[in-house]
């Protein structure tokens, strides 16, 4: 037949160029595809690739991709109407970092070229407008131009996954499932963001920014110092957008106005701004993964940590191990749905279905105290702090009486009796 | 910075069809209009004079947040043709 490989990929993020790169290697013929012109020009993310997975993939990544920094400091910031609260976390210089800073545009593109380096057959500026279904089998893809056959088919499509859609494999998703994030990447020459960020060329900072602006919504800030650019965004969860009736790009221009963030960019120029959503559903919202002839990986099979922000990995780890089964299943001749589900059970072996599954129930539970959680924690921190530095002309003991009968009016020290249960919950949970 | 400034930062090259479309009747009777104020880019906007939806589509960040807000499920959406749409330099 005309037109035919072994396998499709339709995707090339992090998740599809994985599945790719891995079968190349594997000797297997892989077609890529990807709508945008070139890999990354359709991506966005807030955001780090983290060290371990990305090295399963990219060995040579920390010498050889265009990476920006290593993310050697994360900071939190716990942000009140007008104060704030901020601690991080700094790893010794010595260590290799955790994660680093990367832009789309530049990484996904690296990552297109080692899988074509490694054979991959890589198709850009093509749109997949669906897949080809014979007897319940997906046999290959139709494109804007023409069709395209093969054994295996990877749909890595991303979150708004079209064609898992198409053959039943997910629903629509639902509001309260996904996060509309806005970011905007502002130019500042590199010796302003070291000294900002007491950094230096060998190392950088990130940053989680809780509540102000974004109290009483399951929302968070982000920043990410690259080389010469620093990212700042916001994603709040699209049912409490509704619900608030807030325009996105209004919550991040209050975000940039909070005292706490605003000299992070004062004088830098925007240079861009963006958006992309990320699944929220976890495993509760997980599509069936397979089917004959098919697999789901990444953002598409809503594979997203949403606690630890980890998405890029999770993407990464899919890819692979789709891969690897797709390889096992061309060595046997066998594309059947039944064979495919080693997929959904190698993925449940791994880090991905377990971590999602410990986190099944945490969004829920973390909507249902968001006020706490968004409000009051960061009002009590920065009333804390304000009792232990703030030299006034009253006694102290008068001022840790206030903070006392603070603590009790607020209910804090109640509010904080679930979320503390849940979390030993979750330790001991099988 | 107002998202008309915001969205100026950006590279589209502009489809020659909306990717995007709705059924007027339907936004009509539509009271929430969320189309109109979750999007990132600001793309729809609701005209009271020929009672119907303004869809700049050439602006859209290609997110997919409108299709799932719509609570009469009234988005057409696809993504736009192959080397259209938005391009992110920087993302
Ligand atoms: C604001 C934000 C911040 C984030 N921060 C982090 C972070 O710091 N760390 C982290 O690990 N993760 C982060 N994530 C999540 C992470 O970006 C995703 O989990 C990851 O990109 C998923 O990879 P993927 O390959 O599955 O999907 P994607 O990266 O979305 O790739 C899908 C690809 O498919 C292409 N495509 C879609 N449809 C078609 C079609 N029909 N035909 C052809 N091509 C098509 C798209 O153009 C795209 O290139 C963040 C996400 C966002 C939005
Ligand atoms: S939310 Fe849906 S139905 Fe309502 S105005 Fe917008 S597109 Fe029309
Ligand atoms: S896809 Fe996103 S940017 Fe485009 S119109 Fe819908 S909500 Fe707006």
């Amino acid at each position: 037949m005309e037109n035919k490989t072994e396998v499709i990929v339709i995707g090339a993020g992090p998740s599809g160029v994985s599945a790719a790169i891995v079968l190349a290697r594997a000797g297997k013929k892989v077609l890529l595809i990807e709508r945008a012109d070139n890999a990354g020009d359709k991506n966005m993310f807030g955001g780090e690739i983290y060290t371990k997975q990305t090295l399963e993939i990219f060995p040579n990544f920390i010498k050889e991709a265009p990476i920006e920094r290593p993310l050697t400091e994360q900071g939190f910031f716990l942000i009140n109407n007008e104060d704030s609260v901020k601690f991080s976390y700094k790893i010794s210089p010595e260590k290799e970092a955790d994660s680093y800073s990367v832009i789309r545009s530049k990484w996904d593109r690296w990552c297109v070229q080692e899988a074509q380096k490694a054979g991959v057959i890589f198709a850009p500026k093509t749109l997949v407008k669906e897949l080809i279904v014979e007897n319940d089998k997906v046999i290959g893809i139709q494109t804007e131009l023409e069709k395209y056959y093969s054994d295996i088919v990877i749909i890595a499509d991303g979150v708004n996954s079209l064609l898992a859609k198409q053959i039943g494999l997910r629903k629509e998703i639902s509001d309260c499932d996904v996060t509309v994030n806005v970011k905007e990447v502002y130019k500042l020459n590199k010796e302003k963001i070291e000294d900002r960020f007491n950094i230096d060329e060998k190392s950088g900072y990130a940053a989680k920014i809780l509540g102000g602006p974004l109290k009483n919504m399951f929302s968070i800030g982000f920043m990410f110092t690259n080389k010469e650019t620093l990212t700042l965004g916001v994603g709040i969860s699209l049912d409490d957008l509704k619900r608030l009736e807030k325009k996105p790009y209004e919550l991040l221009e209050e975000i940039k106005k909070h005292p706490s963030v605003s000299n992070y960019i004062k004088g830098a120029e925007v240079i861009e701004y963006s958006s992309h959503m990320i699944p929220e559903g976890g495993y509760n919202k997980m599509p069936k993964l397979y089917k004959a002839g098919v697999m789901v990986v990444g953002d598409a099979a809503m594979l997203v940590n949403n606690v630890h922000f980890e998405g890029t990995n999770l993407a990464m780890l899919s890819g692979k191990i789709a891969a690897e089964v797709a390889t096992e299943a061309l060595n046997s001749g066998d594309y059947s749905e039944k064979f495919l589900a080693l997929y959904d059970k190698k993925l449940r072996e791994s880090i991905v279905i377990k971590d999602l599954i410990t986190h099944k129930d945490t969004v829920s539970f973390l909507k249902k105290h968001i006020k706490t959680i968004t409000e009051l924690y960061p009002e009590i921190a920065c009333e804390m702090f304000k009792v232990v530095t703030s030299a006034s002309n009253e006694p102290k003991k008068i001022i840790y009486r206030r903070f006392f009968m603070k603590l009790i009016k607020s209910g804090v020290i109640f509010k904080s009796i679930p979320l503390g249960l849940f979390a030993i919950r979750k330790c001991l949970e099988k | 910075m107002n998202i008309n400034e915001k969205l100026s930062t950006l590279k589209y090259n502009k489809d020659k069809d909306s990717h995007l479309s709705v059924d007027n009747n339907i936004c009509r009777k539509c009271i929430k209009k969320v189309c109109t104020y979750i999007c990132p880019a600001n793309v729809y906007e609701w005209n009271d004079n020929s009672s119907s939806l303004i869809i700049r589509y050439e602006n859209c960040l290609e997110c997919g947040a409108c299709k799932i807000a719509c609570e009469k499920n009234n988005i057409q959406w696809r993504y736009p043709s192959a080397g259209c749409g938005v391009k992110f330099k920087n993302g």
